[in-house]
């Protein structure tokens, strides 16, 4: 077995025997099945008002009434839920002084940082997963177009990656585990805010600029079904980016 | 097999050790000694690779600890002063976990792992989870984790800490049986713990090296002699020189401050009783006497009062200062 995976193993085992994992997928679950309820409901009202109006079933689009209101919402849950999955992975360990084991183990840094990450996002997979049934049981009942559908799982998943690498990088920076939280938090709404500043800033080199860093437009577009290599390549960058500067993080505390 | 040679080490403002110099041979155990603070565990984590070393070099088996520190590493078994366990594991995965991270392949795994679990006594907690154990099972536990992929250098920091006498006994009968197959370095700041299981003692304070020769020789420098404490009532003027003249006594001081005379006698000679009787049928009434062991405090004491006097001196010098007697 590679180190990657042993740690990968290990970060697994370790999640699913604190209770932080159950209580964060019963309340993304919940959160989730709530949303989409709302959504249906919500279609279902528009669709009864169109029918009072012209008189015969209308074409209802699912993929504009339930589905995106829905991932939108999901995205921003994902910004405060995630990070709580990523704030003790290298906090912890340097609180109980493990770190030392496993920097004084013959595995580099990056393998460490990376396996920490897969590990995490191996589990915000198996939630975002999950979630496919409400899509599922929906197409048994209605039929709407999967392309967008599986578009906004494709940016839900890149999304998450990132806000995970952001939650590794700020539990890196510290040993306590609420600092880590909240300083992923407090990243992920600073760069968030970046499409409203954008906004702001207008049609100016400066604007596309601010808007091209944060990450609303490159979801916004995947969740209207288009696949763009602009947005794939921000979500790479982005997830090298956070994992480089963890590793940094991590190998400079040596230092010290 | 380990050779550091000046490395030192600062943190910010406060140099955390300074210019350490020494070798380890191969099959050799040393012991680090030194009080709280001296940078026994800095000294460690920089021969582990944990973190470099300001200035100096280290080497470990012929590579260097900051050019190739995964061949170092791998060639290291390391239990820091905290046991590096994770509570929510049980032992046989926690060391399932240590053995896959150090490149163990399955059947070396299985080996390892059946033999550290049988040296270090841990069959009955093999699938107890670690939140659960003893101070005393964690401390073995992080030292079967050292042991696991059978490294040919052991560094073990303050390993009998927080055990009990009988585990204190076990432990270190352990770390005799590793002499001669593996290079070991242990910390301790008791002195007994380093005459008892090692063939040579560093003695560090402050981040410096202040004295380095067998346990044998330490003691024996240390322990020259036996040192007795003597107050009486009304001491005629010549009493130094009268109990001086008794059998078995080597010298006699006055200590200034309590009026008490220390009397030196021959290694393994108690004169208690001798002296007493002495005092009593001369009538000059007898109001203490006692003992006076050198403990490490006094040697650490005695060291570094003539720290600045050995700031060019070489170790020997450092080592011979401990043959004087102290002036109390
Ligand atoms: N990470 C650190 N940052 C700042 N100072 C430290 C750090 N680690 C140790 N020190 C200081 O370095 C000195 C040596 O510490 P240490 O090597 O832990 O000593 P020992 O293990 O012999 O008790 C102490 O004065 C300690 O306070
Ligand atoms: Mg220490």
């Amino acid at each position: 077995m590679t180190p990657v995976r042993a740690i990968i193993a290990k970060e697994l085992r370790s999640a699913f025997v604190s209770p932080i994992v159950y209580v964060v997928s019963a309340v993304f679950l919940l959160i989730f099945g709530v949303l989409s309820y709302l959504a249906v409901v919500n279609a279902g009202s528009q669709a009864v008002r169109l029918m009072q109006l012209q008189g015969a079933a209308p074409q209802l689009n699912l993929n504009d009434l339930v589905f995106r209101p829905t991932f939108y919402s999901l995205a921003i849950v994902l910004m405060l839920v995630l990070p709580l999955l990523t704030m003790r992975l290298f906090a912890e360990e340097r609180k109980l002084k493990t770190f030392e084991l496993l920097m004084t183990s013959p595995v580099g840094v990056h393998e460490i940082v990376i396996g920490k990450f897969l590990g995490v996002y191996a589990i915000f997979l198996g939630l975002l997963a999950l979630t496919g049934l409400v899509p599922l049981v929906l197409s048994f009942y209605s039929s709407f177009d999967w392309n967008p559908v599986l578009t906004s799982y494709l940016g839900l998943a890149l999304l998450g990656g990132l806000f995970l690498t952001t939650g590794v990088l700020a539990s890196a920076l510290t040993e306590n585990q609420i600092v880590a939280a909240f300083l992923s938090f407090g990243l992920l709404i600073l760069v968030w805010l970046l499409g409203g500043v954008g906004v702001v800033l207008g049609d100016t080199p400066a604007g596309h600029l601010v808007s091209y860093l944060s990450f609303i437009e490159h979801f916004d577009r995947l969740v209207r079904g288009l696949v763009d290599t602009k947005d794939l390549v921000y979500y790479a960058c982005g997830l090298v980016l956070m994992l480089f500067l963890a590793h940094r993080v991590v190998e400079s505390q040596r230092w010290k | 097999m380990i050779e550091a040679h000046n490395i030192t080490k600062r943190y910010g403002d406060l140099t955390a050790i300074e210019r350490v110099t020494f070798t380890v041979a191969k099959g050799e155990v040393l012991a680090f000694l030194g009080p709280n603070g001296a940078g026994k565990t800095t000294t460690m984590r920089i021969l582990t690779c944990f973190m470099p070393a300001t200035e100096g070099t280290a080497r470990v088996a012929g590579f260097d600890c900051f050019e190739q520190p995964v061949e170092v590493k791998r060639r290291i078994g390391y239990l820091p002063e905290t046991p590096p366990v994770y509570q929510e594991l049980t032992v046989a995965e926690y060391l399932t976990f240590v053995g896959r991270i150090k490149g163990l392949g399955a059947a070396d795994l299985r080996r390892g792992l059946d033999r550290v679990v049988e040296r270090l006594s841990l069959g009955d907690v093999r699938h107890r989870l670690i939140a659960n154990l003893s101070r005393g099972y964690r401390q073995r536990v992080g030292l079967a984790q050292a042991l696991l992929h059978d490294p040919p250098v052991l560094i073990l920091d303050e390993p009998t800490v927080g055990l009990d006498p009988k585990q204190i006994i076990e432990i270190r009968e352990l770390i005799k049986s590793l002499a001669g197959s593996h290079t070991v370095i242990l910390s301790t700041h008791i002195l007994p713990e380093a005459t008892a299981v090692c063939q040579r003692v560093v003695i560090i304070n402050r981040g410096r090296i202040v004295a380095e020769d067998t346990p044998e020789r330490l003691s024996a420098r240390l322990r020259r002699s036996e040192k007795i404490s003597l107050i009486v009532k009304q001491p005629p003027a010549d009493l130094a020189a009268r109990l001086r003249a008794l059998p078995g006594i080597l010298n006699v001081f006055e200590a200034t401050d309590s009026g008490a005379l220390l009397l030196e006698c021959a290694l393994g000679r108690d004169l208690r009783d001798e002296v007493a009787r002495y005092v009593v049928t001369n009538g000059w009434g007898l109001l203490e006497l006692k003992t006076v062991s050198m403990t490490l405090e006094d040697v650490f004491l005695h060291l570094t009062q003539h720290e600045e006097g050995l700031a060019g001196g070489s170790q020997t010098q450092a080592a011979v200062q401990i043959e004087e007697p102290r002036n109390l």
